[in-house]
């Protein structure tokens, strides 16, 4: 029986796992040493808040994987041995594959911060890296303040997080507004002041210089580039991005350059081997998207193919229309299509924003054809399958903003705002062809 | 695993979510009034003017309020669920097992030890917290108190204080808020205050909560209730004909457009209390397949026992002449056993497929019940069924599913197994309204293409435990008997992934193996697969 094993019990791994059940009888291994388990990372954060136990991030019961014949192993893979199709683990222990899929995922970003590797530093993306947080910012007593480094959607969640245990949070973005290498200017602006109305020291333009020593290896304060200013604090997080995490490949034969290198299929140069998720590069980008998508989304995709792959139905990896979620404090976002953070070359921007200052949207769309190309919507919840397919028959922006309440998927008896934007559409036209 | 206590060593509680100073006060203001409701209940020689109630009563309305107002007005609008598993009452901490018991302890004393409460007997003057409640009872209806007035005021308080708290907690949700209202309206209006304004028009009527429905009022069609409705002339005919009406007329039509949300969640007082009071607890519901497997045996089989008992309830007080009465013994087994089978046989024509592989426990439960009622009527004698007194299984039904079942479980034990034991596990009302919401409804709750991120906050806050996760991380509507719309799935999503929704029947259930997001071939090469 052929031995598929997948290294990564992340969303990648995993959904290549119960797909390739699905589909076959073949024998299964699972690789992780982060837990035995498989649990949802972008979970990790309401496990510190209090909303839920670790228990409740584990999408199956723990009598799941028996049930479907897919074996677990608890394990850190040193190197790969391609000719023999060998793994070596760091204890030792080795397991030979006919098929292996590399489904490692990421590791947060170090950009060379003097102080980087002290206690009381670190990013969040594993379970480890939580358990460290338990310990460094356990309460407002033990963490008197905290710093993080990198406005991106990590930086906020781990803001939130520390916010809600009542830690002082003192929130450094390279940028000169949040997130605004991603999101135009109108939708920045007002997550800014979101993140100030959770009493958020927010730095806008602000970059680490370096990280203090407390002498005792911790962390104990950080110096601003700019003005030199010295910010005591018992915890640094750094949220400066992600970058595929695949040290073990190094002096093995398989071809890396940010991630493993993957044609359309998933295929590395290796035969049999398949690499998908975050640790994943595309040769070539795939339209609008980057090489490597460190995207929840896109992994379960990939991992969606290659189980179609794997088991006989060879299938390129061709995602759909463009989306993505978030959520920053008390506000949803939501983006289909594209939006860039400024209109490319021939398109136009549509913003709309509620007096509130919690709901927003802003539309992308073709100056002369009017082709409707994508929307970020804040604070108000929009259907994918709709919009999904308006992508897909090209609609004008006309005919989006005429039609929007067919797309509202906010709860029942909510307010509704498609006359407003309606509204502020015609007078935005109007003022154009003044 | 708390993450909490694993690294703390500290006695001092070492979370900084602590209570402020001003949410202290609140709370200490609380327990005088509750404080004052003990003295009263051992008897202690205060005075029994309605004003001692009000003070009592007043400042727990007046703690609670100031408490839900300390901690959600200060904060800005959204999900206010930080630090529920690291709070001692919402986490089966010492505080949540000690409520528990009291709570548990309450019920038994107010269902079998009425006296202890201070309800006289046989005519004697009230003492204690009955008495208390005395000025109030003889405000709204000329009449002492009873053990039932002081629960109901108590429960009815209970759902209007909790649900301002809840008003707060979700005021930037008008589907929670809106709800809210609608049932602390019907609890304050249809359960506590016109049952004692029809008493006052008419004390030969029955007490009679007009939302409450047969099987869950399930003493309407007890002698003494029949008996009550058809003494107290044409509005005690025309409140028996409505209550037939709501089960066989309104409740359909209403499940139909609405699903059993439109009682279970908006109207009934079990669900008002578990939405309200029970809030605290929602998440502490278990979501295990074994529990759901639990589930759907319990429900059913108190369904079932419910429907046969009142049945013999109806047949033991029918005769066998048709010329003194229209409706006999054998009369009403023909009709019963026709109704049931008419009602079988059309589910299983026109809804077969969405019974799928539950068609088998549908018909083991339709042959039992038939065989029961036929036993019954070939066994039975004047005044044995089942070879038992008639009155007995009536009697047993009342003790084991309306009192401890539903009171001492149900309630008493919300903040270990949450606030919907009794709604999930053995109301024979939900029973029937959910075989109604899974088969021939409207209602879903939609999944948004392939935003889920299987972070399992849904399952997590979803009291009735329903594996919400499960289906929306598949793209898969969720379409299952037990859910009573609360909407608290689609609020706690941080992804804007759950809508609660009325729409066609066509494709309400819909099994998907690729979510949106990928190429359209590959999702239509899998879901064709399957």
């Amino acid at each position: 029986m052929e031995h598929i094993v997948i290294i990564g019990n992340g969303i990648s791994g995993v959904t290549a796992a119960r797909h390739i059940r699905k589909l076959s009888d073949k024998k299964i291994t699972l690789i992780s040493a982060e837990t035995d388990h498989f649990f949802s990372r972008t979970a990790l954060m309401y496990v510190y808040m209090g909303h839920m136990k670790f228990e409740h991030t584990k999408p199956y019961e723990d009598w799941f994987w028996k049930k479907n014949r897919i074996e677990l192993k608890n394990g850190y893979v040193e190197t790969v041995e391609t000719e023999s199709k060998t793994l070596h683990f760091t204890d030792g222990d080795t397991l030979t594959y006919d098929k292996l899929i590399i489904a490692t995922g990421s590791k947060s970003n170090k950009f060379g911060w003097p102080g980087q590797d002290l206690n009381g530093v670190q990013g969040l993306y594993s379970k480890q890296d939580l358990d460290a947080l338990e310990v460094f910012a356990p309460n407002k007593n033990i963490c008197k303040r905290a710093v993080i480094v990198g406005g991106g959607l990590i930086g906020i969640e781990l803001t939130e997080m520390l916010n809600s245990r009542d830690i002082p949070v003192t929130f450094l973005v390279r940028e000169s507004s949040f997130w605004n290498g991603v999101l135009p200017e109108g939708d920045s602006a007002m997550i800014n002041r979101q993140i100030k109305n959770h009493h958020i020291d927010l730095r806008l333009s602000t970059n680490l210089k370096e990280i203090v020593s407390d002498g005792n290896g911790k962390a104990n304060a950080v110096i601003i580039e700019e003005t030199g200013e010295k910010i005591p604090c018992d915890f640094v997080g750094l949220t400066a991005g992600v970058s595929p995490n695949i040290d073990f490949l190094k002096g093995t034969s398989i071809e890396t350059a940010k991630g493993v290198l993957v044609n359309r299929y998933l295929e590395t140069n290796i035969k049999d081997v398949y690499a998908i998720g975050d640790c994943a590069e595309q040769r070539e980008a795939i339209g609008n998207r980057r090489p490597v998508e460190a995207v929840w989304y896109t992994g379960r995709m990939m991992g969606e193919v290659i189980a179609q792959t794997i088991c006989g139905h060879k299938m390129k990896y061709n995602p759909g229309h463009w989306f993505n979620s978030a959520k920053f404090f008390d506000i949803e976002y939501q983006t289909y299509g594209w939006v860039f953070t400024k209109p490319k070359e021939g398109h136009l921007h549509f913003h709309w924003k509620h007096v509130d200052d919690t709901k927003c949207i802003t539309i992308e769309y073709n100056a002369s054809t009017n082709e409707f190309l994508g929307i970020n919507t804040f604070g108000i919840r929009m259907r994918h399958e709709v919009f999904d397919r308006w992508l897909t028959e090209k609609q004008t922006i006309d005919y989006v903003i005429l039609h929007l309440g067919k797309a509202n998927f906010d709860p029942e008896l909510y307010h509704h705002f498609e006359g407003d934007i309606q509204r502020a559409f015609k007078n935005q036209l109007q003022n154009l062809q003044l | 695993m708390s993450n909490k206590l694993n690294y703390s060593m500290s006695l001092a509680k070492p979370d900084a979510k602590d209570f402020s100073l001003k949410q202290k006060v609140a709370i200490g203001i609380g327990i005088i009034g509750l404080f004052i409701l003990v003295l009263a209940l051992f008897n202690a020689d205060i005075n029994h003017s309605g004003w001692v109630l009000t003070t009592a009563l007043g400042l727990i309305v007046l703690g609670t309020i100031w408490f839900s107002n300390s901690v959600y007005l200060s904060e800005s609008k959204g999900i206010k669920n930080d630090g529920v598993w690291f709070k001692s009452i919402s986490s089966r901490g010492l505080i949540g097992w000690a409520t528990g018991i009291v709570l548990t302890l309450f019920y038994i004393v107010l269902y079998f030890y009425p006296h202890l409460l201070g309800l006289g007997k046989d005519g004697a003057p009230n003492t204690g917290l009955v008495a208390l409640f005395d000025p109030l009872s003889q405000l709204l209806s000329g009449r002492p108190a009873s053990q039932w007035f002081v629960y109901g005021a108590l429960y009815t308080m209970a759902i209007l204080v909790f649900g301002y708290k809840f008003f707060l907690k979700y005021r930037h949700n008008r589907y929670e808020q809106i709800r809210t209202g609608s049932v602390m309206f019907f609890q304050l209006a249809f359960a506590f205050l016109i049952p004692e304004f029809m008493y006052v028009m008419n004390s030969d009527l029955p007490y009679y909560d007009l939302k409450s429905i047969w099987p869950l009022n399930y003493y309407l069609f007890d002698s003494w209730s029949i008996k009550g409705f058809l003494s107290a002339g044409t509005i005690g005919l025309i409140l028996l004909i409505f209550g037939v009406v709501s089960i066989f007329i309104i409740t359909p039509i209403l499940t139909y457009k609405y699903g059993k949300r439109w009682y279970c969640s908006w109207v009934c007082g079990c669900g008002g209390l578990a939405e309200t009071a029970g809030d605290p607890f929602r998440h502490l519901s278990s979501k295990k397949l074994s529990s759901w497997k639990l589930e759907r045996w319990l429900i059913h089989a108190v369904l079932v026992f419910s429907v046969v008992m009142t049945m013999a309830t109806i047949y033991s007080f029918l005769g066998n002449n048709p010329d003194s009465y229209w409706l006999t013994k054998s009369l009403f087994i023909k009709l019963s056993i026709g109704f049931l089978s008419l009602i079988f046989l059309l589910f299983m024509l026109f809804k077969r497929k969405e019974f799928g592989k539950d068609a088998k426990n549908a018909s083991i439960g339709y042959a039992v019940v038939i065989s029961l009622v036929l036993i019954m009527h070939f066994t039975g004698t004047t005044d044995q069924i089942f070879f038992i007194k008639s009155s007995s299984l009536r009697s047993a039904y009342g003790l084991y599913i309306g009192s401890i079942f539903s009171g001492v479980i149900g309630t008493g034990f919300y903040p270990i197994f949450g606030s919907r034991v009794w709604c999930r596990f053995g109301c024979p009302m939900a029973a029937i309204l959910g075989l109604q919401q899974r088969l021939l409804s409207k209602f879903r709750i939609t999944t948004n293409g392939g935003q889920c991120i299987s972070c399992g906050n849904c399952s997590t806050y979803c009291e009735m435990g329903i594996d919400v996760r499960a289906y929306a991380q598949k793209g898969e509507n969720i379409v299952r008997s037990s859910c009573v719309g609360c909407g608290i799935c689609s609020a706690v999503c941080p992804r804007g992934v759950l809508k609660l929704e009325n729409d066609g029947l066509k494709g309400r259930i819909n099994p998907t193996e690729i979510l949106l997001g990928n190429d359209v071939n590959l999702m239509d090469l899998v879901n064709q697969n399957n």
